[in-house]
């Protein structure tokens, strides 16, 4: 008897739905018509570089979504668009180089610009880190987001302009470089180094590496 | 004791790309997160922010990082930039609003709206406007709204998206915002104008108030706009020669909100819109999502008949893009506007078929519910000859949908009833094992009216069936028609197309051969031994028929055993009811919309019913329908069988109506009750409606039901009627419980409820499922 019960314990916890389901949460659920609920950054392999999300979920559930997530999305053929319907909600991917960049948006949002989101995304990454490729994300993923939370705020673009949202994490850069945040704006005025001197300077050596 | 300085994040990273198995990164993992968990407990000022940095890489591959979010509160309350970026990072990706820790940022958050640096203020907003609970909007409104009406444009354009979310949390602080927003369109920046549109877009949104109010901003809106299509290049916001082109999405979505069912505010951005429809540049994506978005506004508003034939040509020009996600949001977009404007919808119809033949599983399937749509009696025999060659070469996927649509589409255009059949056999031989099973009673119903065509029809799927005997829903219906027509098989009387010469022995053949096969389902083999049954009236090999149903008395089967039985005893106690219980079927008047629903149930076989008196009506179906099935129309027969064969009372009825209720839980006063209904449409969903009831004397108080099912099921609980069981069993709480089953059901389920002032908890498991529930 205890044999076959404790068979049957594992057949459950292993196999199992992913949680007790309680009727409270059922899917994600619409927030509004338009909005971007997350974003998901994935390697080809399904290795999660970035995961920025815009709803209340547990980590569970986010676990749960992302795997179901990158399995559909690795699922899909080159000649196929980069639409596709899932639970109530509509996926935009787009595939640069060996990372997917992957948002879900809502029933009534228009996915068209949400690709020109995505766009804009990678070459403020691009622009920041000179010619960004997976690597740069890996090992600087902070900073991606950084500049994901200058370019979209609560899953809306903040901020149109690319020289604007570049401008800003350069200021935001050097204010890491001292002990104390007493700086008014007028005094950064003084600090004329851009940032992609400080991070060229950084490559290689890890003195001026922060954390 | 050596003390020494952690490891730099980069480091980390490094070190644990070179793992070469899940292992050995699951051992550097937790090496380093003891490393951090002693440096945390050391309250080390100077390194928190580095492994906190370290914690989040490793959150990342999916572990646990839960005991660093308290040090990401620590780091929020840092006086250093660096703690404060990495902290409110932190509190992102690991404070989940729904846990009480992160109230404890409200007032760090509340000192850094207030900084005197807008980086730390940035932080600040960025942080409430992505993860900010209700209560934390609540208590911070007030200095968001402050920040709105700042002239930093850097914070104004934060503090008005952050905005957003407090509305979106707690829809009744929207109004507070109302004076701030005065003139947030007279905002030259961007950033600013941008969401500030996003800002008034919820307000309207949510308050019809708000959208009256704001109506009078559509010149201000329509000039801005005209301002970025007519200006000259600006390097600042040019996307591929486009201005700003987030913000022209986002003012079009504002017009068509701010114009809907308006008539003065649709005349007002009437020209703008034919402006950018005319004017977008369309070689790009960007320049697309821009008339994408005037498309949808123009077909929303009240816009004048040319302006919308110009937004349903824009999307036809889409149809012919070489870009396949401008074909998708086209046939998307055309599958919205096709009931309105469907004269416009059908220029574009040979367009949209040829999109049946795209690669993509996506846009195939948005051309072809779109090509069903645009079916009517005029196109309808070129239209489905695209759709039956459709049929033929689809993925799975589809096979079932479209062969649906086909019987629908032929139902209601078919120009002849010959072309009716025609296609219906086409349907049938080609796609036969994907048509629902639903689909079979209809094309019962359809044949039996379409009394011409019976020899026609008999003819044609006994040839079928000489074909091939492996799709169920063909030989159903052939089975049935057999049985019914059978006569005019073999007496040669078809005059479509030239009569087949068959003998009785041959046709019996066929269908015993159906029994004995495979390849049939237990529902096809009750099909055929009552057609072979319904033949002795028909045929004069009565001998050879008496046999095959004594033969099958014994079957394993037993809804096979059951009904030879009845024919039994039909043969031998009742043979002068066995001519009127075995005559042709009446016309059948078409039953309401539900028809398929009540048909699913009854196991979709259209024979004489028995409804036992004391038979509760399927479940969920109120007593009329029931009557009303098809199934129900040959009462005559029906008190006759009552009366005559009540001694067989326990087994007779040739349908099983509904599936049998079940208790799944009864202890100490609480009791649960299942009841079952199959889903329309998907009839492998079980539709389960709990019932909970309490016979103690003191209520049952926040009541929660749970359930959890075995990975191969899916489960869906809706939300509850209430969580009070009331005492004495004063009523019930239900709930209904979605779960995609092929196969038995097992289900463990827990609840929870507070009684006399004490908290129970109980876990059971549910095992004793009827075996209609799954099958």
């Amino acid at each position: 008897m205890d044999g076959w019960m404790d068979g049957w314990m594992d057949g459950w916890m292993d196999g199992w739905m992913g949680g007790w389901v309680d009727g409270l949460l059922l899917t994600i659920g619409i927030t509004s018509s338009f909005q971007m609920q997350f974003m998901l950054l994935f390697s080809r392999q399904g290795k999660l570089r970035l995961q920025k999300w815009y709803v209340p979920l547990s980590d569970k559930e986010k676990k749960k979504i992302t795997r179901e997530l990158v399995q559909t999305v690795l699922a899909r053929k080159p000649k196929m668009c980069s639409f596709l319907e899932w639970r109530d909600l509509k996926i935009v991917y787009k595939r640069y180089a060996s990372l997917y960049f992957c948002c879900a948006i809502e029933d009534q949002d228009n996915e068209l610009i949400t690709l020109e989101i995505i766009h804009r995304y990678v070459e403020l990454l691009d622009k920041y880190f000179g010619s960004v490729c997976e690597l740069d994300i890996i090992f600087n993923f902070e900073k991606a987001y950084f500049i994901l939370d200058e370019f979209l705020l609560g899953g809306e673009a903040q901020e149109t302009s690319k020289k604007n949202v570049l401008k800003a994490i350069e200021q935001a850069d050097l204010l890491q470089e001292d002990t104390k945040v007493s700086f008014s704006p007028s005094f950064l005025m003084v600090w004329s180094r851009n940032a992609a001197e400080v991070r060229d300077s950084c490559r290689g050596s890890e003195q001026a590496d922060w954390v | 004791w050596v003390c020494h300085t952690p490891i730099r994040l980069r480091e980390l990273i490094r070190t644990i790309r070179t793992a070469r198995t899940q292992a050995e990164e699951r051992e550097m993992i937790q090496k380093e997160c003891a490393a951090i968990r002693s440096s945390f407990r050391e309250e080390d000022n100077t390194y928190r922010c580095r492994n906190v940095a370290k914690l989040l890489y490793m959150h990342m591959l999916g572990y646990p990082a839960h005991f660093g979010q308290l040090e990401c509160l620590k780091l929020i309350a840092s006086q250093k930039f660096t703690d404060k970026r990495i902290g409110y990072l932190g509190a992102m990706l690991l404070l989940d609003e729904r846990q009480d820790v992160h109230l404890l940022m409200t007032n760090c958050i509340k000192n850094d709206l207030n900084h005197s640096t807008q980086y730390v203020q940035g932080l600040a907003l960025c942080t409430l406007g992505c993860m900010g609970s209700s209560e934390m909007c609540r208590d911070l409104a007030g200095e968001v709204e402050k920040l709105l009406k700042t002239s930093n444009s850097y914070l104004r354009k934060k503090a008005a998206l952050c905005a957003v979310h407090v509305i979106r949390k707690v829809p009744e602080l929207m109004e507070m915002f109302l004076p701030a927003t005065k003139n947030l369109l007279s905002e030259k920046n961007h950033g600013v104008l941008h969401t500030s549109v996003v800002l008034l877009t919820e307000m309207c949104e949510r308050s019809p108030d708000m959208l009256a109010h704001f109506r009078k901003l559509v010149p201000q809106l329509v000039r801005i706009l005209k301002n970025l299509i007519m200006s000259g290049y600006s390097p600042e916001h040019d996307v591929s020669g486009i201005s700003d082109p987030f913000l022209q999405v986002r003012i079009l979505r504002l017009l068509r909100i701010l114009g809907k069912g308006d008539d003065d505010s649709s005349e007002a951005m009437n020209d703008i819109l034919a402006q950018v429809a005319t004017n977008t540049e369309t070689s790009k994506n960007v320049g697309n999502a821009i008339l994408y978005e005037t498309v949808l506004t123009i077909m929303d508003i009240k816009s004048e008949s040319g302006l919308r034939v110009l937004a349903i040509n824009i999307l036809g020009r889409f149809l012919l893009n070489n870009d396949k996600n401008i074909r998708y949001v086209a046939l998307t977009s055309l599958l919205k506007t096709v009931q309105t404007d469907h004269n416009a919808v059908q220029r574009h119809r040979s367009t949209i078929v040829d999109c049946l033949k795209d690669l993509d599983v996506s846009i195939k399937r948005r051309a072809m519910e779109l090509s069903f749509a645009l079916v009517n009696g005029n196109n309808i025999r070129g239209m489905m000859k695209e759709l039956l060659y459709f049929l033929d070469s689809c993925d799975p996927e589809f096979k079932a949908d479209c062969a649906s649509g086909v019987f629908l589409a032929a139902e209601k255009y078919a120009p002849s009833k010959r072309w009716h059949i025609d296609t219906i056999m086409r349907v049938l031989t080609t796609a036969g094992s994907y048509v629902r099973d639903d689909s079979v009673p209809n094309l019962i119903q359809l044949i039996t009216n379409s009394v011409e065509m019976h020899a026609y029809t008999v003819q044609r799927l006994y040839k079928a069936l000489l074909d091939d005997i492996s799709q169920q829903p063909l030989v159903q219906v052939a089975s049935w028609c057999i049985g019914e027509y059978g006569d005019l098989l073999i007496s040669g009387q078809c005059e479509e197309e030239e009569p087949i010469q068959v003998t009785e022995d041959e046709v019996l053949d066929v269908l015993e051969g159906l029994l004995v096969s495979n390849l049939s389902s237990p529902v096809t083999r009750g099909y055929s031994l009552t057609a072979i049954m319904k033949l002795s009236t028909r045929f004069s090999s009565v001998n050879r028929i008496k046999k095959v149903v004594s033969i099958y008395g014994s079957s394993i089967d037993v809804e096979l055993q059951q009904r030879a039985v009845e024919y039994n005893a039909l043969f031998k106690k009742y043979d002068h009811m066995r001519p009127a219980l075995l005559e042709r079927m009446p016309i059948m008047e078409k039953t309401a919309s539900n028809g398929p629903t009540e048909i699913v149930q009854t196991n979709g076989e259209a024979e004489p019913s028995v409804v036992e008196p004391k038979h509760p009506p399927p479940v969920g179906q109120p007593a009329s329908q029931v009557k009303n099935t098809v199934f129900g129309l040959v009462s005559r027969c029906l008190s006759l069988m009552a009366f005559y064969l009540f001694d067989l009372s326990k087994t007779v009825n040739f349908l099983s109506i509904g599936i049998p209720p079940m208790t799944a839980y009864n202890k100490n006063g609480l009791k649960i009750d299942f009841t079952f209904e199959r889903a329309n449409p998907n009839p492998n969903v079980a539709v389960i409606t709990i019932h909970a009831s309490n016979s103690t004397e003191a209520d049952m108080t926040d009541f929660v039901f749970q359930a959890a099912v075995p990975k191969t099921f899916q489960l869906q609980l809706l939300s509850p009627s209430s969580n009070v069981v009331p005492a004495l069993n004063q009523g019930t709480v239900t709930q209904v419980i979605r779960v995609l089953n092929q196969q038995k059901l097992r289900m463990r389920i827990k609840l929870t409820y507070i009684h006399k002032g004490s908290a129970v908890q109980d876990l059971a498991e549910v095992n004793n499922f009827p075996p209609q529930s799954w099958q």
